[in-house]
């Protein structure tokens, strides 16, 4: 049995990256509690002071869209997002949570059926979400994107790569 | 079977494969990675990797144009960050302050070429699709990555086909073709798509103006965008290429995923409202809404035919607000110092800048006081984007930028024609 349960935060459609992680703080912060502490800022202020490592975002159309700013899957992933599903994400937003180690997950619907604070389960072995009641598909990722998201991340991952290229 | 799109070819010969479908995803290595003022920041994340040193350096391009000259201390340890990593790595390709904008110099350089995978650390990457290149931004860590290891995954994306016919008035560009695409299928109607342009428009255009068409499309949401390169493109590339190249085009029976066809013979000057390089309607809605100041650059409109159209609107006129005028590359600059194109728009009280993105994203030479507007030739104009939120900045094609600048108000350059 691997699923496990995580509490939902629920946005709209076209949430852009600005209001995800603000602009103004793009070059002066990189400690991530910080990046955390101003997750959503814009959008949403209740959720850095009350998310929980664990809860995932479940957004409609474009989430992302706007400036390819990294800091906007880092501060949400900082905060302890494992998890953001969408009805669609924004090109640069999808690379950049897989190349951050987070799980982008498209599924047109899901917004529809949950309401903030809605527990869902999620089974990533399993390529299942549960959710209203309902049981979803995870669409499968490529192997190889699926292996940039198990190592951690595009970093981490060249991080094992050229460790192991070094070693005797 | 189907036939395959512009995209399809482009990746399966950057992923060394002998076909590749739409949702298919590869490693591709691409011909040439190229970064900017961003080098810096991008160095610091390519440590973490621990990486031995740069798999390519013979593929990789920096320019330093976001802020040139530098305007503060910091910005000048940054140019002087990049400097010592391009010495340290052996970068091929390096074009110091005053040589240009990247997508501007990269194609002058002959560094990307018909057929080729083009990765830039910067969102205006599809701007290569002009050359009948493969061009997509990726973000910064990505850029790291490719440093590292000289390739990186990316899904074929699905193709949109945008059919253009007729050819548009005098005063009416590429740019307004761009921006009316905009306005009709709105900022995410190309997204996550592969943009492939045909019709007999494209061969009416320049090569100058045909950049700007893959430019903007980059607000459209498009992962890349593509122009069949025709005998002028290629003769425009064989005078610099130095590799050897293959065009590639889309076969007749390719798949796309939707299709567009716009006429635009009937087209009248376009502008962007501020907000969005979506938020389009005709000049002659916004004619006379009065401008502090004007702006003719960037990467979208900062080549010779636009700094000539504009000196064509002010030979023999005075501006009524500052006209700031800054050419996209050293190349544009000399020849527009040569064949009296800048004499003009000086002559006419214009403010020339080094050649750079100036005032585009709000780094400098330029920065509107707040409530004033600007009038520019840019392509984007996002709340803020020229430094202050209450800046309001209409876009639109030079002409119309000039026109303005005399008028002291958005004006019909037709109107200032001979
Ligand atoms: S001119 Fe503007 S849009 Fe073009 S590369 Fe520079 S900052 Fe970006």
């Amino acid at each position: 049995m691997t699923a496990t349960l995580h509490r939902c935060w629920v946005y709209g459609d076209d949430v852009n990256t600005d209001v995800i992680f603000p602009g103004k703080y793009t070059y002066t912060i990189t400690d991530p509690a910080e990046l955390a502490a101003h997750a959503l800022e814009d959008l949403d202020p209740a959720f850095a002071e009350q998310v929980r490592p664990g809860d995932v975002i479940v957004a409609g159309r474009n989430w992302g869209c706007g400036s390819s700013r990294e800091q906007a899957v880092g501060a949400l992933k900082a905060a302890g997002v494992p998890v953001i599903i969408a009805a669609s994400f924004s090109r640069i937003y999808f690379r950049n949570c897989i190349n951050q180690g987070l799980l982008p997950v498209a599924l047109p619907t899901l917004r529809d059926l949950v309401r903030a604070g809605d527990t869902i389960q999620i089974d990533r072995a399993a390529g299942q979400i549960v959710a209203a009641g309902r049981t979803f598909a995870i669409p499968p990722l490529s192997p190889s994107v699926q292996a940039i998201l198990d190592a951690g991340g595009l970093i981490p991952m060249l991080r094992a790569r050229f460790a192991g290229e070094r070693a005797p | 079977m189907a036939g395959r799109t512009f995209a399809e070819k482009a990746l399966a010969r950057a992923a060394g494969l002998p076909d590749a479908r739409a949702g298919d995803i590869l490693d591709v290595t691409p011909d040439l990675v190229f970064s900017h003022d961003n080098s810096a920041a991008i160095r610091r994340i390519f440590a973490q990797t621990g990486a031995p040193g740069v798999r390519f350096p013979d593929r990789v391009a920096i320019t330093l144009d976001h802020a040139v000259p530098a305007p503060t201390t910091r910005h000048a340890e940054n140019h002087a960050a990049i400097r010592e990593w391009v010495r340290a790595q052996g970068i091929a390709h390096f074009f110091e302050v005053g040589r240009g904008i990247c997508h501007q110099v990269i194609g002058e350089e002959g560094l990307a070429l018909p057929g080729e995978t083009i990765l830039g650390a910067d969102s205006h990457t599809t701007h290569f699709g002009w050359l009948g290149a493969f061009g997509a931004g990726v973000g910064r860590s990505e850029m790291a990555a490719l440093w590292a290891t000289g390739e990186l995954w990316l899904r074929v994306p699905e193709a949109m086909r945008i059919t253009l016919s007729g050819v548009p008035a005098p005063g009416v560009t590429a740019k307004d073709i761009s921006l009316r695409i905009l306005g009709d299928l709105r900022a995410d109607g190309g997204l996550y798509r592969s943009v492939e342009f045909a019709g007999d428009t494209l061969g009416a255009l320049s090569l100058d103006a045909r950049a700007t068409l893959p430019n903007m499309m980059a607000e459209f949401g498009a992962k890349n965008a593509y122009l069949p390169p025709d005998r002028a493109v290629l003769d425009y590339v064989d005078a610099r290429a130095r590799r050897p190249y293959t065009p590639l085009y889309p076969d007749d029976d390719a798949e796309y995923a939707v299709e567009v066809a716009l006429d635009v013979a009937a087209l009248e000057p376009q502008i962007a409202l501020p907000g969005s390089p979506a938020n389009v309607v005709p000049l002659s809605e916004v004619a006379g809404q009065p401008v502090q100041q004007a702006f003719l650059g960037t990467c979208t409109n900062g080549r010779l035919e636009d700094l000539r159209a504009a000196a064509d609107v002010l030979r023999g006129r005075r501006v009524r607000v500052r006209l700031i005028v800054i050419p996209a590359s050293a190349a544009v600059f000399e020849a527009a110092a040569t064949d009296g194109t800048l004499a003009a728009l000086v002559a006419a009280g214009a403010a020339i800048g080094t050649p750079g993105c100036g005032p585009c994203m709000g780094n400098h030479l330029g920065i509107p006081a707040p409530d004033e507007a600007t009038i520019s030739s840019a392509n984007r104009n996002f709340r803020g984007r020229m430094g202050t939120p209450d800046a309001p900045i209409y876009l639109a094609n030079p002409w119309v930028v000039a026109a303005s600048a005399a008028a002291g108000q958005i004006a019909d350059p037709r109107e200032f024609l001979p």
